[in-house]
């Protein structure tokens, strides 16, 4: 008890010193007013209060430390890779694999899973389906499944080689039941041609071993009784197709064209052993005269793998011959059928448990690859692992390790303890269903930062929005997964605001607010409207659509509508930025960042859109391109007509100083920045050298301080703010262009096409008519329409809205866990 | 017209070219031949090529490993890789794919042909050619008894006919006979090849033509110190150099009169690109020579892969890639044989 006491205590000191060094650093680093801690104070409390947003910054991470004893160090790992909340780092990256401790567990895992592939790959040959058995089996030993899978390779094997050799000489058997019935047609045809030509084949020759006694013998018969000296001779066997042509090339030159070669396809395909293949053959026979011919052919065959099969010319003999193959080939059809039903049984047994055993396996395999990240530490007892985890889950993976030191019988609990870190944490989103596509466009840009603010969270509704804004109504009603979901929902109210469906007017909400200045007027286009009641209570008026002035006016509420959400989604992301910045703690950021940029915006676009709020309100006829150019021109002169409110000008020209005291501030704001990154680097290094470990995450790489290189990169900064601020709200003009040109293109198609094909009474035409409206509303309005409107919101959301705050240089969270690993493989 | 083939060159040969810079990019570093010099046995071979871009070449293959069997996949990977880019290529990279090969059908029709004269099963001798050396009716090759037989049956067939109006003789094959014929055809291939160069022009024949300079110049080494103290004699042994090179014309002269390594070595030594590689050795020294030739055709190659839309890097990744093949073999025959110490003999790093 003394002892442990005194421990504690020590503990204690050590922190209490630390944590008193931590504060005076602080101290001396922030140098803030006891006021403004207070309000900061104030304000953090207020904020701590809101409700929690998983989303809204990824998950707090703590650095922590395992020191397992060896004895429970498998099962500690294990249980860790069920919870899947732990990313390990690696402690050895500098040894290679083959070095690290547990390098031959890793390769007896490899083994065994390259027997499972083969075992798979025999059962997907063999046909069978791998059926899988859902009750547990008990869980097995590593050494014991070593065994049982080598057990079982070693009998698939052998019953493989077995059936190979028997299917070779089944092959061979069938092949030369084929040439028999084949060859036989040419040598009885040829024989009675040759007994009217006075000629006759005498001889014939073999190759095949088994054959030679009988081919002898019946050289014997046919000797005594030459009628030619010709010496006319004949070999007959069967080559593949597609071989065939080439061989009889090669005969013709080899005895310079002495021969003749007669071939017919064999009527049924036959099994390539090597590759178990089926394929096409033909039976040849070839009639030469000679010795030297016969050698040079035997050895073209063997060269294109032709089997050469004697055939007695005897007819009697021949008969035989195929009465002994057919019997031997049934003899081995029933062999080759029990040897496969054999097989088939044996790979059934290990289909059974092939799926749970891959999965075993590679659970194994992936707990030996995450050991051989531990260390050991000096005594060899205990394994030191470093890692990653999310604070709420400290918890857990404490209670894990404690059942896993139970479950092994270890005297020596896992010491499991907090790090603290100079390395960036791991950025963590915990998502669902809905968020989680959202958070994956957003990450195909670049992982936040750790903590950063998350812009997914936006996205979810501003992606769909810009998305709908460039897209209209009814188009996107398909699919079912979230992302389409929002984007489809979106995508009718903006339908609904237009008030437009296929590009037709629907009058939803009521009726029009205009009317004809007199009776005789039919439609828009003979004369003008005259307004007569309130005007439309949602979206555009329907009666615009197929007015003079349709163009005009959609045009300008577009492009206007355009800017002020461009204006307001690039607002949002400067807050966010702000948002970072407080968060961050980083006050140079807002004073000289935040603050200038929001002023540059604002004056500039901001007042743009002030404008035209002032204007849609009051119906001024000012003209906004006039104010917005002459106030770089000519900023002192009087505004005359165009005045939209009092005080006009002197907004002007505050709007113009505020531009130029920008770049001043920027100038500004890279010096004072500098100075602020010379502090923070002195503090990170000093209070690392304090206690420094080696191979931890608490070797920091000091980086060189460079005056000139972060003035260069705050100025460049600046410049592309101020030139980007131009270009990304003309960027956002092309939610007003695709908008145009989709409404355009749906007009097109439905006048042009369908209203056309209808205005004939021909049914052919109008059917011809409405198939070509149905397809180019489907592929082009749907499919391209859609995809290009996809790929534009993307844009918008990368780099107008996420260029304003998003980092994006973090590192994903990847946690060491079971369910992860099977999703790879597969 | 030099210059302007920037322009067009992406349309048939940019996707096969940012095939090839990838595969170049998984071409083993010197930090993994250091990993691989520190392999135990070849189960550790094999688990550090695993990771590698040889990995599911090598994955399927039962554990006790041989030399051959990890030669053989890393063949394969190299025969894969060249038929897919030669399954894309579309004319005249096809055909300069197709030059590519006809080296390794030399050296199979060679390999066959001394087999067979030496008795040895055909089969087996297949099974050792390189299989991008392999054409349709190779294995009739053993039928032949003569060159000219060997011509007209098989090899009138192949690309490879062409080059053989120079040796077509009727006497009966023999070991000397063949060696000259192997350089014959090589001489004509490497000339044909150089032509072929030259006819596509820009970047292509700048950046070949000093490639197979260097590949010729190497080669008529290789003959003059092969052929000293053989019944060569001189004007035969020049016959054999192809006319091209760093060393053409003159260098050939010298070389066809030389009696040992120590003349070669002067004649080397008055042309810079030869002069750094002799000046390693010491004197009366050939042992190493192989080596420092491969270590500066690997610098060329290498060099290949600076310039843009130019069919040299087809050429200097086969090269490169067989040149890995070559060190992987030797590494693991060490291993194997526990002559770890001789590992840096002959391995040539590249990057």
């Amino acid at each position: 008890g003394k002892n442990s006491f005194s421990n504690g205590s020590c503990g204690r000191e050590q922190k209490l010193n630390s944590d008193l060094r931590r504060k005076t650093f602080q101290i001396r680093s922030e140098r803030v007013s006891e006021s403004t801690k207070k309000r900061r104070e104030e304000m953090d409390d207020f904020l701590d209060k809101l409700p929690q947003m998983d989303l809204m910054r990824s998950e707090k991470m703590t650095l922590v430390q395992l020191i397992i004893p060896v004895e429970s160090a498998h099962r500690s790992v294990t249980y860790l890779g069920e919870l899947g909340l732990l990313q390990f780092r690696d402690l050895n990256a500098d040894k290679s694999p083959f070095q690290r401790t547990f390098a031959t567990q890793v390769k007896r895992c490899g083994e065994m899973s390259r027997k499972l592939r083969f075992f798979k790959d025999q059962i997907d040959k063999a046909g069978l389906r791998c059926l899988q058995r859902h009750e547990l089996e008990p869980n097995i030993e590593l050494g014991d499944l070593e065994r049982q899978l080598a057990d079982h390779e070693h009998e698939v094997l052998e019953m493989n080689s077995n059936s190979e050799k028997l299917r070779q000489t089944y092959n061979e058997l069938l092949e030369f039941k084929i040439v028999l019935q084949k060859a036989s047609g040419f040598l009885v045809s040829s024989n009675a041609h040759a007994i009217g030509d006075e000629t006759e084949l005498h001889e014939s020759t073999y190759s095949n071993n088994g054959f030679i006694e009988s081919s002898s013998l019946l050289e014997q018969e046919m000797r005594p009784e030459p009628l030619n000296q010709s010496g006319l001779r004949f070999i007959s066997g069967i080559i593949n197709k597609d071989k065939l042509l080439r061989f009889e090339r090669m005969l013709f030159r080899a005895t310079r064209g002495n021969m003749l070669f007669n071939q017919t396809p064999s009527d049924e395909e036959i099994m390539d052993p090597s590759t178990s293949e089926m394929v096409e053959k033909n039976v040849f026979v070839v009639f030469f005269s000679g010795e030297q011919a016969r050698t040079k052919i035997l050895k073209i065959c063997e060269a294109f793998g032709a089997n050469c099969y004697p055939v007695p010319e005897d007819i009697t003999k021949q008969r035989q011959l195929t009465r002994e193959v057919l019997s031997r080939l049934s003899d081995l059809e029933a062999t080759l059928d029990a040897g496969s039903r054999h097989r088939n049984n044996a790979l059934n047994a290990v289909g059974y448990s092939l799926t749970k055993w891959m999965t075993t396996v590679r659970r194994e395999k992936a707990v030996y690859d995450t050991l051989n990240m531990l260390n050991f530490d000096v005594t060899k007892k205990c394994l030191v692992g470093e890692g990653w985890c999310p604070t709420f889950a400290k918890t857990q993976i404490h209670e894990v390790l404690q059942r896993a030191t139970s479950d092994s019988n270890s005297q020596v609990g896992v010491i499991f303890h907090v790090m603290h870190a100079v390395e960036s944490p791991p950025t963590y989103f915990r998502t669902n269903k809905l968020t989680n596509a959202f958070q994956e466009i957003i990450d195909a840009y670049g992982v936040a930062r750790y903590q950063e603010a998350n812009p997914a969270v936006y996205s979810v509704v501003t992606y769909p929005f810009l998305f709908a804004k460039l897209g209209s109504f009814m188009e996107m009603l398909f699919g079912g997964r979230y992302v389409i979901l929002l984007m489809a929902l979106f995508s009718i109210y903006c339908g609904l605001i237009y008030n437009e469906f296929f590009s037709v007017p629907f009058h939803i909400f009521g009726g029009s607010a205009y009317k004809c200045r007199d009776t005789t007027c039919s439609d828009a286009y003979t004369a003008g409207l005259v307004k007569y009641r309130d005007p439309y209570p949602f979206g555009v008026d329907p009666s615009w659509r197929g007015s003079r002035s349709e163009l005009p006016y959609l045009n300008s509420l577009k492009m206007k509508m355009s800017i002020l959400l461009g204006i307001a989604q690039m607002n949002l992301g400067l807050i966010l930025s702000f948002f970072n910045a407080r968060f961050f703690g980083s006050s140079l950021d807002i004073r000289y960042q935040f603050i200038p940029q929001m002023i540059f915006l604002n004056s500039l676009f901001g007042y743009l859109s002030l404008l035209i709020i002032i204007k849609w309100c009051t119906g001024s006829q000012a003209d906004l391109y006039h104010v917005m150019i002459y106030m770089f021109l000519s900023p002192t002169e009087e505004l005359g007509e165009n005045e939209l409110f009092w005080g006009q000008h002197s907004v002007i020209t505050f709007g113009i100083h505020c531009c130029s005291m920008d770049a001043f501030s920027k100038t500004f704001c890279t010096q004072e920045n500098s100075h602020g990154g010379r502090t923070y680097g002195l503090l990170g290094t000093s209070e690392v050298d304090l206690d420094v470990e080696p191979d931890s995450a608490r070797s920091h790489q000091e980086e060189e301080f460079n005056f000139s290189e972060i003035f260069v990169h705050q100025l460049i900064h600046s410049i592309e703010f101020v030139l980007g601020s131009v270009s990304n709200t003309a960027s956002y003009l092309r939610l007003w262009a695709l908008s145009l040109a989709h409404s355009e293109l749906s007009t097109v198609f439905y006048e042009k096409v369908l209203l056309l094909a209808w205005g004939y009474e021909n049914i052919l035409i109008r059917l011809i008519g409405v198939v070509v409206f149905a397809f180019a509303t489907a592929f082009i309005l749907l499919m391209m329409e859609t995809l290009s409107a996809f790929l534009h919101a993307l844009r918008l959301h990368w780099v107008e809205f996420m260029g304003k705050f998003f980092h994006g240089d973090g590192y994903k969270f990847k946690p060491f866990s079971f369910t992860l690993i099977s999703d790879d493989d597969e | 017209m030099y210059g302007f083939e920037a322009l067009t060159f992406n349309i048939h040969g940019g996707y096969l070219e940012a095939i090839v810079r990838g595969h170049r990019a998984g071409l083993l570093t010197t930090a993994d031949y250091n990993n691989l010099c520190q392999c135990e046995n070849l189960d550790d071979i094999k688990m550090h090529l695993s990771a590698t871009k040889y990995g599911s070449y090598l994955q399927n293959e039962p554990s006790p490993l041989h030399t051959t069997t990890i030669v053989e996949k890393c063949t394969l990977k190299l025969v894969d890789d060249y038929k897919h880019m030669l399954c894309q290529a579309t004319e005249p990279m096809s055909t300069f794919l197709e030059y590519i090969r006809y080296g390794h059908m030399i050296d199979n029709v060679v390999l066959i042909v001394t087999g067979t004269l030496h008795e040895r099963d055909v089969q087996e001798l297949i099974e050792k050619c390189h299989p991008l050396g392999m054409f349709d009716s190779i294995a009739t090759l053993a039928v032949a008894q003569n060159m000219r037989e060997l011509y007209r049956l098989v090899l009138v067939d192949t690309p490879l006919a062409p080059y053989f109006s120079e040796c077509l003789t009727s006497e009966d094959l023999d070991d000397m006979n063949i060696e000259i014929m192997r350089n014959t055809l090589y001489k004509a291939y490497l000339e044909d090849f150089y032509k072929f160069c030259q006819k596509l022009g820009g970047a292509t024949a700048e950046i070949m033509s000093d490639l197979l300079a260097f590949e010729a110049d190497r080669r008529a080494v290789n003959i003059t110190i092969n052929s000293i103290g053989t019944e060569l004699t001189r004007e035969d042994r020049k016959k054999l150099y192809s006319n091209f090179g760093f060393l053409y014309p003159y260098g050939h002269e010298e070389l066809a009169i030389c009696e040992d390594i120590d003349q070669v070595r002067g004649v080397m030594e008055k042309y810079p690109p030869y002069q750094a590689i002799f000046s390693k050795m010491s004197y009366g020294e050939s042992q190493m020579l192989d080596k420092a030739f491969y270590e500066e055709e690997v610098r060329r190659l290498c060099l290949a892969f600076e310039q843009q839309f130019h069919y040299a890097v087809f050429f200097a990744y086969m090269r490169l890639r067989e040149q890995e093949i070559r060190n992987l073999m030797w590494i693991s025959e060490c291993v194997a044989q526990n002559q770890k110490s001789r590992i840096h003999d002959s391995v040539v790093y590249m990057f």
